[in-house]
């Protein structure tokens, strides 16, 4: 295909799929002007007012209308503008959209996408900086995304517009600008992750921005001699136990990076399924690195305080190396 | 009634009195003029993180309506929040601070323009979230009916803000439970770059509060003085236990919808028609038809410029806050736990 940002490739993969699909329409606030980063630009001038619809700023209807648009049929791509403003539509989102087809003995199929755009956004604090993604995560019923390149902006969000489930689609407010190349034909499957980078000394299992952090870091981390694996999850759930279990049987070592607060994030949910499922496999213990457990403050020294820096990265990968032990299985 | 104050003939002491307090109104929005100009000036400068969103043009509703309140009185406001909080009382110097991030400003640093608020001078916070303020405006007014104290709250809200349902739960609580409080709704035309109109049914927010009960106005919200003078009725009826009510101003947005938006989807036509509806302007005009001399308006500007252009150097003077106050005031229990 070509070369471009992760915005315009979200955007041609919602430009293909409403060509393709004349159910698909797209529903949120300021939309027809293009969306709040560019993403749906020229999309109305296309597909018209009646198919990229401008909502008022009701975001639990703009989610309870979808889910009841899918209900009948239709297959809905719901903006939430960032992540933080779902939360007024949680309701729909949770009770609602995730439950619908179980409650009703699997009668009706709610083909939802809900974009909710995730991380610091800088110098918006802590209201608009949230990463949220381990919450949906918690909730049966949704499959949970999260991109890091353009190429993956372009096939996952197909695949969600494609997907039957609801799925909670959760692009990065600072990679809209990134660019790459999106081949032709490119296609990445849901609860597919990807190896960034291989490595044969440490795994990182990242996701979304913190995926470029952890490459930062590989490649510094290099320059000393250690092998850095970076896989990058793409979809959180359900997540790729396979690629995941055959890179630590490989490097004995793991180390979760994301931006979300730590504590309770998704990292504790692979760290503790590797931890459970691979123990005779670890030559060292588990880690976790994620943001500390406080809001996204606004001021500049503050706000690094919430952020999660490539050093960080590179030096807990060195700590999980320095605690290197024997492999389990070898000691018994 | 006779509320006509404007009229000059034969009532030189009233004429005075009501001079002096359009000077006060005028002082307030040149005040709130001066200290977004200079805000857009610190984004553009780079000395102000993410955006600011200005109240530029806007600035009779602010002054208009906080001319009615005690020092003690409540507010809520939104993401467009400077004019209210200077309306209140906040000292432009902290607020400029809080602005550039600095650890003197108002919230140490961790608001910003969007989370500015100030106990002190009751200013209960902007916000982030549309329509947030206004079940918080609610809840406050329900305290001070609780412990019988005589305060009232004011709750500002964008035109966007009446298509949430916070909008719908919020007046029917404090119509319900009797509330003191004055629900302003600062109608500018735009909920971000989407013109309200468009998406929005029904004759606007003062029949919805009619619907449900209220009682309340609709008024030119540039022309200070009706602001001024419609929130002061309201306010008193509300003063005196007549429950919520609702002031429907229609002003504009001079500016983009922030600091970064250019505002490009209006029409030059549409935006010069509402410039030459300032509300500075205006108000300047109506003081030299009672005789002020433009010299005094010009002093009140050159006042309010210096305050503002002291604040902004202040501000970028102060120290940045510590690292580690970012872990202050999270929580008591558990405190000191980040991971
Ligand atoms: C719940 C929620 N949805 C969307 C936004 C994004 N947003 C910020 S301001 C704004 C427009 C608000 O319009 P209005 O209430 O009229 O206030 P104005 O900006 O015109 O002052 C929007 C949509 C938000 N902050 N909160
Ligand atoms: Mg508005």
């Amino acid at each position: 295909m070509a070369v471009m940002t992760y915005a315009e490739a979200a955007r041609q993969a919602l430009r293909d799929a409403m060509r393709r699909d004349p159910r698909v329409v797209a529903i949120g606030e300021d939309l027809g002007r293009g969306g709040v980063f560019g993403q749906y630009k020229g999309l109305q001038q296309e597909f018209g007012a009646h198919r990229i619809i401008d909502t008022p700023i009701s975001e639990a209807t703009i989610v309870g209308a979808a889910v009841g648009m899918a209900l009948v049929g239709h297959r809905p791509v719901v903006e939430m503008r960032i992540a933080d403003f779902a939360l007024c539509a949680a309701d729909e989102l949770v009770n609602q959209g995730a439950k619908a087809r179980y409650m009703f003995g699997g009668q009706g199929r709610v083909p939802l996408v809900v974009r909710q755009p995730i991380g610091i956004w800088t110098g918006f604090a802590a209201q608009h900086s949230q990463s949220l993604e381990a919450w949906y995560v918690h909730v049966p019923g949704f499959v949970v995304v999260a991109p890091s390149t353009p190429a993956d902006n372009y096939a996952l969000l197909s695949a969600a517009i494609r997907c039957d489930d609801p799925v909670i689609y959760m692009e990065h407010k600072e990679l809209w600008a990134t660019s790459g190349d999106v081949p032709d034909g490119y296609d990445a499957a849901l609860g597919k992750a990807r190896i960034a980078r291989p490595g044969n000394d440490l795994t990182i299992v990242t996701w979304s921005k913190a995926v470029h952090l952890a490459l930062e870091a590989a490649d510094a981390a290099a320059r000393d001699g250690l092998s850095v694996e970076v896989i990058d999850l793409r979809t959180l759930w359900p997540w790729d136990r396979e690629t995941v279990f055959a890179s630590v049987a490989r490097t004995g070592r793991l180390l979760v990076v994301h931006e979300a607060v730590q504590a309770a994030g998704f990292g504790a949910e692979i760290a503790a399924t590797v931890a459970e499922c691979l123990d005779g496999e670890l030559v060292a213990p588990v880690r976790r690195l994620g943001a500390p457990r406080i809001p996204v403050p606004y001021a500049p020294p503050l706000e690094d305080a919430a952020r999660i820096t490539a050093e960080q990265i590179l030096a807990a990968a060195r700590q999980t190396v320095a605690a290197t032990r024997r492999r389990r299985s070898a000691a018994e | 009634m006779e509320r006509t104050l404007i009229t000059t003939s034969g009532a030189s002491g009233r004429n005075d009195a009501h001079v002096a307090r359009l000077l006060e109104l005028y002082r307030t929005m040149a005040r709130i003029r001066a200290f977004e100009e200079a805000a857009e000036a610190a984004v553009g400068a780079g000395l102000v993180k993410g955006v600011v969103h200005l109240s530029t043009g806007q600035e009779a509703v602010a002054a208009g309506v906080c001319l009615n309140l005690t020092r003690t009185d409540l507010i809520t406001s939104t993401h467009r929040g400077h004019g209210h909080t200077l309306a209140k009382g906040a000292d432009p110097r902290s607020m400029m601070c809080e602005l550039f991030g600095r650890a003197s400003g108002i919230c140490g640093g961790k608001g910003g323009s969007m989370h500015i608020a100030d106990f002190g001078i009751g200013m209960l916070g902007a916000n982030g979230v549309v329509a947030a303020g206004i079940p918080i405006a609610v809840g406050a007014a329900h305290a001070m009916k609780l412990s019988g104290e005589d305060r009232i709250v004011v709750c500002f809200f964008g035109d966007g803000a009446i298509n949430r349902g916070p909008f719908l739960e919020g007046l029917n609580w404090a119509k319900a439970y009797g509330l003191p409080v004055l629900f302003v709704c600062e109608d500018n035309q735009y909920s971000a770059t989407t013109c309200t109109a468009q998406v929005s049914a029904g004759a606007g927010p003062l029949a919805r509060a009619r619907a449900i009960g209220l009682d309340g106005l609709e008024v030119d919200g540039n022309d200070v003085v009706a602001v001024d003078r419609a929130a002061g009725e309201l306010i008193r009826r509300v003063r005196a236990g007549e429950g919520p009510m609702l002031l429907h101003a229609r002003t504009y947005r001079i500016k983009g919808h922030t600091s970064s938006d250019p505002g490009a989807y209006r029409s030059p036509d549409e935006l010069a028609a509402q410039i030459a509806r300032d509300p500075l302007q205006r108000a300047a005009r109506m003081l030299v038809e009672l005789g002020v001399q433009p010299d005094a308006i010009q002093a009140i500007e050159r006042a309010a410029k210096d305050e503002i252009d002291a604040a902004y150097a202040a501000a970028a003077a102060a120290p940045w806050p510590e690292a580690m106050h970012a872990f202050s005031d999270v929580q008591d229990v558990g405190a000191g736990q980040w991971r």
